[in-house]
């Protein structure tokens, strides 16, 4: 290529082609491939992070955040080894999996608490019903409920802001089903956003403020917020580890989960991985602060990959008010 | 012209309203130029303020570690090796391919294109492209680069990407730049015997050097803090290795492995660490941003510096 170094652009365009034409094969480590929901993302991240400081550079491992949906296309089409899902696979992906001949492995890794919160200045709301919440959040309300008192007439006149998470998440889509009745199904004027530190900003800042997300950005942020129990018709029970894993925090607990292509799984380093993670899973999933499954939930996940138990034991929809029991139950069908 | 023929009172008069007049005028120019200072000091100050505060948080975290760390999920110990050096060699595709298509496209359409209806419906797209919106790049390149020419989520894809969306910047600049050379320096060149060809490369582009030069500067530091179409093509977010050295082996002295090699760039490293739950993640975003600012800064530096140095060579 020495007589075409003179120009640049030439050799550039040359040498894309060449590159776009031959792959490179080269001794460069394996990579294992993620991407998917940024909920998930945290807990992924920590296992990798521990799984290439284990391996010492052997094996290397990439996380995306394309967001649930984004993360099962390049899945289904062959693109990554393992997809992180806050919600299990739809009919639409499943459909589009089987087209492109992907199968999959289906491993819930942890829980997450979708926690409803206000002001800390709000001293009225200690817990909130499921009718109340509905009433808040329903399409209907949108230009009627305004105030909390239009809420229950026993409350202030105080002016209701609402934040909650933007529509292309699977926050949104579990919040909508699980209060509303209706996924995406909610009104529309409330300050939403991808990124919750916008919106612990906006509830940190507003006395009347109400507001959603997930269970770690509320630790986190515990000084600026107030949590509301919840009571959907059991007694109000307060969003807390303990809580989701006896099954009481209802609705709002939800299981997240990685799929792994059955491709990838012929692969050591993503058998090794997908091991290291179910291994590690209990003491990371607590560190980034969100709700580990009991040990034989992880034990459960490498009994199927060894025994090929394929597919999802959620038939293409999503559920709400799962607890880890049933989850644990409907796993061990498969 | 009529002859002077006013008595001297009223020649007084008269100068006098020109004097308040002329007074009035300048209290209007006084008024603008106010204008203009508080526009001026306004702007600046809010950068002042987004500036210092961005110090204020990120300054204490600035260390060596900082840049030789990869990513973590402990703030502490989280840094942008990844994201600087995947930064660093996108930026080194999009000069690669941007500078010389750019500047090539430039000297075509002032130089060697005929005045037709294909040229101006070339000159009103190239000047329609600079207006488009990143994230369309982003979704043209997801489909030409990433999946046609199978590049994959790799440095070349976003290489190529950033360049599309600079080259019309730099097509800008190559042609305003060559259009300030005097008619008379072309017309001398030919008088002498010169082949339009050797107009081009020994006139043109030396005396329009610096003005190219700032086009393309300017057009990389637009470059260096996009994230929208970055992230259309599939950067990554936690990436903790870097792309194979592009200084190969023996054999193969330099090797073009990383052109393929997934990476994430600082804006994204940036946003990711902006949306982390654990307040400590906020000061790493604003070092990572006090960095890009640096960044940005300096090729604007090397700009200005490229400017005055070649001028002083120009001398007609």
């Amino acid at each position: 290529m020495n007589h075409l170094a003179s120009s640049p652009a030439v050799a550039t365009i040359a040498l894309l082609t060449a590159l776009a034409v031959h792959p490179s094969a080269g001794a460069a480590p394996p990579v294992v491939k993620i991407d998917g929901s940024s909920t998930v993302f945290p807990i992924t991240e920590a296992v990798a992070e521990e799984f290439q400081k284990a391996r010492k550079g052997a094996v290397n491992v990439t996380v995306g955040i394309s967001g649930t949906g984004g993360g099962f296309k390049k899945f289904c089409r062959g693109e990554t080894d393992i997809a992180n899902a806050s919600r299990p696979i739809l009919k639409k992906e499943m459909d589009e999996c089987a087209k492109a001949g992907i199968r999959y492995y289906e491993m819930p890794v942890a829980y997450d608490a979708l926690t409803v919160m206000v002001n800390p200045q709000n001293g009225f709301i200690k817990s909130l019903t499921v009718a109340e919440l509905k009433k808040i959040w329903e399409p209907a309300a949108q230009g009627r409920i305004n105030s909390w008192r239009d809420v229950n007439p026993a409350w202030p006149d105080q002016k209701l802001k609402l934040y909650g998470a933007g529509a292309d998440s699977g926050t949104f889509d579990y919040f909508t089903e699980a209060i509303v009745g209706k996924v995406k199904s909610s009104r529309g004027d409330f300050t939403a956003s991808e990124d919750d530190n916008v919106l612990v900003q906006g509830i940190s800042g507003d006395k009347g403020a109400l507001g959603y997300f997930g269970f770690a950005y509320y630790i986190e942020n515990q000084k600026k917020l107030k949590a509301v129990a919840i009571d959907a018709g059991k007694g109000a029970v307060a969003p807390t580890p303990e809580s989701v894993e006896n099954g009481t925090y209802q609705p709002l607990s939800r299981p997240i989960f990685i799929y792994v292509s059955e491709q990838s799984i012929g692969k050591a380093e993503v058998r090794e991985f997908v091991g290291f993670y179910m291994k590690s899973a209990t003491q990371l999933v607590k560190e980034v602060k969100y709700i580990p499954l009991p040990a034989k939930a992880y034990t459960g996940n490498l009994d199927h990959l060894a025994r090929k138990k394929l597919g999802t034991v959620f038939g293409g929809r999503n559920e709400v008010g799962l607890t880890i029991e049933e989850l644990m139950k409907r796993e061990a069908q498969l | 012209m009529s002859p002077q023929s006013h008595p001297t009172t009223t020649n007084d008069a008269a100068v006098n309203e020109i004097r308040r007049l002329i007074a009035r005028h300048k209290t209007w120019d006084g008024l603008f130029g106010l204008l203009g200072i508080v526009t001026l000091l306004s702007a600046l100050l809010v950068f002042a303020t987004l500036f210092g505060q961005m110090l204020v948080n990120g300054l204490p975290h600035l260390s060596w570690e900082f840049f030789t760390s990869f990513p973590s999920r402990r703030a502490a110990s989280a840094g942008i090796l990844s994201a600087w050096v995947g930064t660093v060699l996108v930026m080194l595709v999009t000069t690669l391919v941007a500078v010389p298509l750019g500047v090539g496209a430039g000297i075509y359409l002032e130089e060697y294109a005929a005045r037709n209806l294909l040229t101006d419906i070339i000159e009103i797209n190239v000047t329609n492209l600079a207006g488009v919106p990143s994230i369309i790049y982003g979704l043209l390149a997801l489909g030409l680069f990433v999946y046609q020419f199978g590049l994959g989520q790799s440095i070349a894809a976003a290489g190529l990407t950033l360049a599309l969306l600079i080259l019309p910047v730099v097509i800008v600049a190559t042609r305003e730049a060559i259009r300030t050379i005097p008619q008379n320096i072309r017309e001398g060149a030919y008088a002498c015997g010169a082949t339009k060809w050797q107009m081009v490369a020994h006139h043109i582009i030396p005396y329009s050097l610096p003005g190219i030069m700032t086009g393309v500067i300017i057009g990389l530091a637009r470059a260096i803090g996009e994230t929208a179409p970055i992230i259309t093509i599939g950067a990554l977010t936690f990436i903790a290795f870097l792309p194979p050295s592009p200084f190969g082996d023996a054999e193969h002295l330099l090797s073009f492995e990383w052109l393929l090699a997934p990476f994430t760039v600082m804006p994204i490293q940036m946003f990711n660490w902006i949306s982390r739950p654990e307040e400590a993640f906020q000061a790493n975003a604003a070092a990572a941003g006090l960095i890009l600012v640096v960044m940005t800064l300096s090729m604007n530096a090397i700009a200005i510096w490229i400017r005055h140095h070649f001028r002083k060579k120009i001398k007609w």
